[in-house]
């Protein structure tokens, strides 16, 4: 080139210096925002706690919000890839359904001692979970379909499938006792004056840490998100795009058979109509956690945040006696609310 | 001129100001369209000539400055003022509804009413009528997608003439059109210049602006650097004025290819069946040859190279790198083979526009980047940006989301995507459409410096001199299949021209 440049080491080294400061930069960002959030949750649960007369910071109840919210938020984790992909996934609540009845039934016929039971019963939990998550996928890869629509017919069909096996009545468990420690067990219930914490939450939070590194820091998290931003060019980068939606679905209905096996440990029984409704729950809590419906962005912290949201209004108006139909207006301006928010700063910074 | 040369100009912008977030895109910016005149707004990428385009058209209000019309000064506050002021807006990737036939789109918020109804009849008539005076022939029922880019441009045309526009922005017109389609674009130009229509054509083809245009007024740095009658533009001034210092050398000089030179690609019958057909191509490249495929747009040329990199499945064929047989089933097998595919959309097809020049750079080939089984993001970062330095990308930096790059530099990010790689064959389709003078040259140096590592290079190109100047070898398509041979020696525009439109054999 004829004008003068600087040299390329230079270049290279200003480059250098300009990632390390944008990494600090985001990380202080990403601080600051989870400060802000973490403030703003503070103090809005000292409000909600004053409205609710002291009732809302006692230990027990706190433990109770987050077991409440253990279902949704994994099923929410599923939820996070799918929609990543600009796709969207209907049919959990009812593979919540289909997998706890299968598993009641499987445990039901096994006798195989407590873990060897509980092994069993899950894993085979997971493979119709998975089994139906892939099936979703098929149309979607082979003959680009909308998921809108295979996933509704697998809503169907999923639910249906589980009434026809249950005879539309909940099946209890024969034999609890394999089930008893996720179902209603406590870790570190020993502490003084600390009620503990449920196993339904520490089974969340393994969901949410493994599929928090999976999308943040393998390369198939990178090639969802990449998918959802531009098929084509993912594709052309040699990214199996078939194999990446299809494991979003996969994904999807195994944390659906998760959340199905809490169900039927917590209750005892497998329920056909577990999970009624549980896919726009999990959908409101990945939206509200700040993942684009467009696809391309999202973030499982996000929507751990999202679904804890959602947990703790539930919980807040419960102790503040707001009667049900009320609870669902205001959970519907908050979610709203919530995103036209997440809206609004996305813009505020796209000026700066 | 005749008329309009009388009193004020039809367009008069006066120091127009227009601040982004770190970046002054106009500073003062005045400029002037007479009726019935074509102006040609020039300069390379991110000189201002989008944003200015974009304030005319009230799709973006200016920090300061005064806008008037046939002397009067108005506020253009939003797309529907420009509308009514009779400013119509033609940009380079249309804005039709795919769905909607022509005629629709045509009447397209200024629908004929009766009633509450829609007139559909009026509407038919009205489109006849516009596309009747201008003797243009468009299948009016057929619905946009379906229409050539060609004839969606004429529905554009007609969409602001529909709207009594009486200026209209065409913004890179003819980058798509084939040579017999740009003379009838020019043609239609002619007529409507002759109705006291006035154009400002934004181009980055300087060859073709003395047909068109008028007068040439030259951008650069968000300054208007120079008005002047086409005439007096000669195009080497006109190249100095753009960039700020003359570029001597438009092509590098390519080194000759050894006489012992190893095939590296070797394509043998093939055949495909996406878009245009592929039947029976045939043709290798050596090891430190550049192949140019020249032809019309629609010949094929892009389904070739398309077919050879997986991105659309071969029929029949074979296909060999180094003499292995190479199995095409995707892009991914091809990539393994060692094949890059830069394509020819950029935005479409080559980038996540909203990921950042790191992961953008690294997409293709993150398994060079693992530690166990987790991305190695200071190891990405550190392959970035030698990249950036290398390719002289202009980016605050490697965390930059590639969508706020210029043209030229989200193109030489696709081209940091597949440099990393250890790939023998690069297939460029139109590696330079759209972007400045300045990255063009940067893009052939490179082009040399991967034939200096014996890489063997296709290249696919509309612009003539393009393909001439930085080609072996030249061949020519046309209806899918390679109709002619031209050493670099022997390709003559007129030779070329004759294969690709099949005056010649």
């Amino acid at each position: 080139m004829a004008d003068p440049q600087p040299p390329k080491a230079d270049v290279k080294a200003v480059m250098d210096e300009r990632a390390g400061a944008a990494v600090a930069q985001k990380r202080r960002a990403a601080l600051l925002r989870f400060v802000g959030l973490a403030l703003g949750f503070i103090v809005l649960v000292k409000v909600v706690d004053i409205l609710a007369h002291g009732n809302f910071l006692e230990p027990q109840n706190l433990t109770n919000v987050l077991r409440q919210i253990a279902v949704n938020a994994i099923l929410a984790v599923g939820q996070t890839f799918v929609i990543i992909t600009a796709g969207i996934d209907l049919s959990v609540g009812s593979i919540i359904g289909l997998c706890s009845v299968v598993m009641t039934l499987v445990a039901n016929t096994l006798n195989l001692g407590g873990p060897g039971t509980f092994a069993v019963t899950m894993l085979v939990g997971l493979a119709v979970g998975c089994a139906a998550g892939w099936v979703n996928a098929l149309p979607v890869v082979r003959l680009g379909l909308p998921p809108f629509i295979t996933t509704l017919a697998m809503m169907q069909v999923a639910r249906g499938l589980a009434l026809e096996l249950a005879h539309g009545q909940p099946i209890p468990l024969n034999n609890t006792a394999p089930f008893d420690w996720i179902g209603t067990g406590y870790v570190l219930n020993h502490i003084p004056r600390f009620p503990g914490i449920s196993w339904q939450v520490v089974v969340m939070a393994a969901v949410a840490v493994v599929f928090w590194v999976v999308l943040a820091r393998l390369p198939f998290g990178r090639y969802v998100l990449a998918l959802g931003g531009n098929e084509e060019a993912a594709r052309l980068a040699g990214i199996d795009t078939r194999r990446v939606k299809t494991l979003v679905y996969v994904i999807s209905g195994g944390c659906a058979a998760i959340g199905g096996m809490l169900l039927m440990a917590r209750f005892s029984s497998g329920n056909p109509v577990n999970g009624t409704g549980a896919e726009l729950q999990c959908i409101a809590a990945v939206v509200v956690g700040g993942t684009s419906l467009m696809g391309g962005r999202g973030s499982i912290i996000g929507t751990f945040f999202g679904a804890l949201l959602i947990g703790v209004l539930n919980n807040v108006m419960n102790l503040i006696n707001i009667e049900s139909y009320m609870q669902q207006i205001v959970l519907g301006a908050v979610i709203l609310f919530a995103v036209v928010l997440d809206e609004l700063r996305k813009r505020y910074l796209a000026a700066r | 001129m005749s008329a309009a040369a009388i009193g004020a100009p039809l367009l008069r912008m006066e120091g127009i100001v227009k601040t982004f977030p770190g970046v002054r895109a106009l500073d003062g910016v005045s400029f002037e369209v007479e009726a019935g005149e074509v102006h040609a707004l020039v300069g390379e990428n991110g000189a201002g000539k989008s944003t200015l385009m974009k304030i005319l058209a009230g799709a973006q209000p200016a920090d300061s400055g005064e806008i008037e019309i046939d002397g009067k000064r108005v506020a253009i506050d939003g797309p529907r003022t420009a509308e009514r002021l009779g400013i119509g807006m033609i940009y380079q990737e249309f804005n039709l509804v795919p769905d909607l036939g022509v005629i629709e789109n045509i009447v397209l918020g200024v629908e004929p009413r009766r009633g509450i109804f829609l007139d559909k009849a009026a509407a038919a008539s009205e489109a006849a009528k516009v596309l009747g005076e201008l003797g243009i022939a468009l299948p009016l029922d057929r619905h946009a997608r379906r229409l050539s880019v060609a004839e969606q441009q004429l529905t554009e045309i007609a969409k602001c003439l529909v709207r009594k526009a009486r200026l209209i922005v065409m913004d890179e017109p003819t980058a798509a059109l084939t040579d017999r389609e740009t003379d009838a674009l020019f043609a239609l130009i002619g007529k409507l210049k002759a109705q006291h229509v006035a154009f400002v054509y934004i181009s980055h083809r300087l060859e073709e602006l003395p047909r068109i245009a008028d007068r040439i007024t030259v951008l650069r740095d968000g300054k208007a650097i120079e008005t002047r009658a086409a005439a007096e533009m000669p195009q080497d001034d006109l190249i100095r004025l753009m960039v700020g210092r003359s570029l001597e050398a438009h092509f590098p000089d390519l080194p000759p290819v050894a006489l012992d030179a190893p095939v590296v690609l070797d394509v043998r019958d093939m055949s495909a069946a996406s878009g245009v057909h592929v039947n029976d191509v045939a043709f290798q490249v050596h090891a430190g040859e550049i192949v140019g495929l020249a032809g019309l747009v629609g010949a094929g040329r892009t389904e070739i190279v398309r077919a050879i990199a997986g991105a659309d499945v071969p029929t029949k064929g074979e296909i060999r790198v180094d003499g292995a047989r190479v199995v095409v089933r995707s892009p991914r097998g091809a990539i393994h083979a060692g094949i890059a595919l830069i394509t020819e959309d950029r935005k479409a097809q080559g980038l996540v526009l909203g990921m950042t020049v790191r992961e953008n750079t690294t997409l293709a080939h993150l398994g060079q980047f693992l530690r166990g089984p987790f991305i190695d993001r200071p190891a990405e970062t550190q392959v970035t940006n030698t990249e950036i330095a290398e390719l002289r990308i202009r980016t605050p930096s490697a965390e930059q989301i590639v969508r706020n790059l210029s043209g030229g530099n989200q193109q030489k990010v696709v081209l940091a995507k597949w440099l990393i790689g250890h790939a023998r064959v690069f297939l460029f389709d139109e590696p330079t459409r759209g972007i400045d003078i300045g990255a063009k040259s940067e893009i052939y140096t490179l082009m040399v410096e991967l034939l200096r590592h014996g890489a063997a290079i296709v290249m696919v190109s509309s612009e003539l001199p393009e393909v001439l100047g930085m080609s072996h070898r030249v061949l020519v398509v046309r209806d899918g299949g390679i109709r002619a041979e031209f050493a670099h020696a022997d390709a003559t525009p007129d030779k070329v021209i004759a294969v690709a439109t099949g005056v010649a054999a």
